[in-house]
């Protein structure tokens, strides 16, 4: 089973438990609740994107982006490639299934 | 599986309805952990970061955050209040929304803690079981390092390392100084809160002196022959503050001792007078980590790198500024990422089973002027029981970057301020 639909069945099971959030925070894989330090969870006002329910795809492709310096970038560059990929493949997956 | 210190009959009640309520739906083995009770010291970055994500994580663990005083005063931007560039009230923030959370404040000092029984002790003799303790204290101003400064000195010669009153007494002073006046700086050796800081606080003063009293001058007179971000800082130095002279270890710029009365700092070199003086002392982590008996012969906490628990006592997990992390310096960011990873790594542990091996990430946004930012990032793991770098990340902004993008970085800086903030008090 690939790990889009059991994050996903995971939400949903949450989500009759009245806590999605908590279900989601539980299971962040490695270094993805660093992120908000910066990308914001709330409505901030910042330049800085939210992550929180953006597709996967385009996370991942954004940080491949940054990590080959395809995309330039201040910080993000250095931070990319401290994950492989499928490190940030299972980060992009989470906050893809994050909601407000 | 843990077992609990001191569980009262109400605890049991919640704890025996969470198991009722978890035996109708089919929730994922975390979801069925027996809640437990967990005491948070500390209402900084650290703390309050730990306290808030581990009940979003299990809302049936008991989480008190015990915290001296009713608003929390950032230092992170606070070399902006100090230059005149933003206000105090900018870097305040209450605790209501953290109450909002289910989780019980104490507005007190922990003055013990009895690891053998399990409970920390707050100055008005309530006395808090628990099943884990999470120490996040920050620091503490070692007053025993410095001949010549103590508490009393610091009224002449404010360290403004905590922010506060601190803060405002240093910007009056440099407020009421006379053009042509002289600012000396004295910078600790590592570790100490915020490895950048002093130096940003030098370029924001200078940035003050150069457009308020321009015949002023600025000497940072430093412990340490490297820092933070050196090259970056030094090159916008050279570009925008003439003015201002960096003195290393190697050229005598280790303060010895200090004398109020004269405003005199004294290096091994000689005697430097001041205006104003700005000491930054050494210093050690928060006192209940002493108390606590976590921290070492340095001053400092050295931790599990997964789950942050002492390794001096057991089930004591220690945060933020008063640790020994390895690679991750004592930043905010730090702060806030630690206690995130902490707190699932606390979940876990309550409900019997492994905390996950994380990774963690770091990024430091230092302004040389409104308008100039610059960064540190890095990328951190477990290794060889510590916080290493990850290779082949992390590091600072380019040197030969222009200033449209100084100019990002600062925008940056503010974005992060704003978004850490109201993830940890918002």
């Amino acid at each position: 089973m690939s790990p889009i639909p059991a994050v996903f069945a995971a939400a949903l099971i949450f989500a009759f438990a009245g806590s999605a959030s908590a279900a989601g925070l539980a299971d962040a894989p490695p270094g993805a609740t660093s992120c908000s330090g910066c990308h914001p969870s709330g409505r901030v006002d910042t330049s800085v994107p939210r992550l929180i329910g953006r597709n996967p795809a385009d996370i991942t492709a954004a940080m491949q982006a940054f990590k080959s310096g395809q995309t330039a970038s201040t910080v993000m560059g250095k931070i990319a490639k401290g994950f492989s990929d499928s490190e940030i493949k299972a980060i992009a997956e989470w906050y893809g299934a994050q909601k407000d | 599986m843990m077992t609990k210190a001191h569980p009262t009959r109400r605890d049991f009640l919640k704890v025996a309805a969470a198991g009722a309520s978890a035996s109708l739906l089919p929730l994922p083995a975390i979801a069925q952990g027996a809640g437990g009770s967990v005491v948070v010291v500390g209402g900084g970055f650290a703390g309050t970061t730990c306290a808030r994500f581990l009940k979003r994580i299990d809302p049936r663990i008991n989480v008190t955050l015990v915290e001296v005083t009713r608003t929390f005063i950032a230092c992170p931007f606070s070399n902006g209040v100090i230059a005149g560039l933003r206000e105090l009230t900018a870097q305040e923030f209450g605790y209501g929304k953290v109450a909002g959370d289910q989780i019980t404040l104490a507005f007190a000092s922990a003055s013990g803690v009895d690891a053998g029984s399990r409970a920390v002790t707050l100055n008005d003799g309530t006395r808090l079981p628990y099943d884990r303790l999470v120490v996040a204290p920050g620091i503490d101003l070692r007053w025993d390092a410095l001949p010549g400064y103590n508490e009393a000195a610091a009224q002449r010669m404010p360290h403004a390392w905590k922010a506060g009153e601190q803060t405002l007494l240093l910007r009056r002073q440099l407020e009421s100084m006379a053009d042509g006046g002289t600012v000396v700086i004295s910078a600790p050796a590592n570790p100490f809160r915020c490895p950048p800081g002093p130096y940003e606080r030098a370029s924001l003063i200078a940035y003050y002196l150069k457009t308020k009293k321009p015949r002023s001058k600025l000497i940072i007179l430093d412990a340490k022959d490297a820092f933070s971000k050196q090259r970056l800082f030094q090159n916008a130095w050279k570009e925008l503050y003439p003015n201002l002279e960096w003195v290393s270890l190697s050229m005598g710029g280790k303060v010895t001792s200090v004398d109020v009365g004269t405003m005199t700092l004294v290096t091994d070199f000689g005697r430097h007078k001041a205006d104003v003086a700005n000491v930054i002392p050494p210093q050690k982590a928060g006192q209940i980590a002493e108390a606590a008996g976590v921290a070492d012969r340095t001053g400092w906490c050295p931790i599990d790198p997964v789950t942050f628990e002492s390794k001096l006592a057991p089930n004591i997990h220690v945060l933020g500024d008063a640790t020994i992390a390895g690679g991750m310096p004592k930043s905010a960011f730090t702060a806030n990422a630690q206690a995130k990873v902490c707190a699932a790594a606390l979940a876990k542990l309550l409900a019997g089973s492994k905390p996950d091996e994380p990774m963690l990430i770091n990024t430091c946004y230092s302004l040389v002027a409104p308008d100039y930012g610059i960064h540190v990032a890095g990328v951190y793991k477990p290794a060889d029981g510590q916080l290493k770098d990850v290779e082949g990340a992390g590091g600072v902004s380019q040197l030969d970057a222009p200033s449209s993008t100084r100019a990002l970085e600062a925008n940056f800086a503010e974005g992060w301020f704003k978004t850490i903030t109201a993830e940890v008090f918002g």
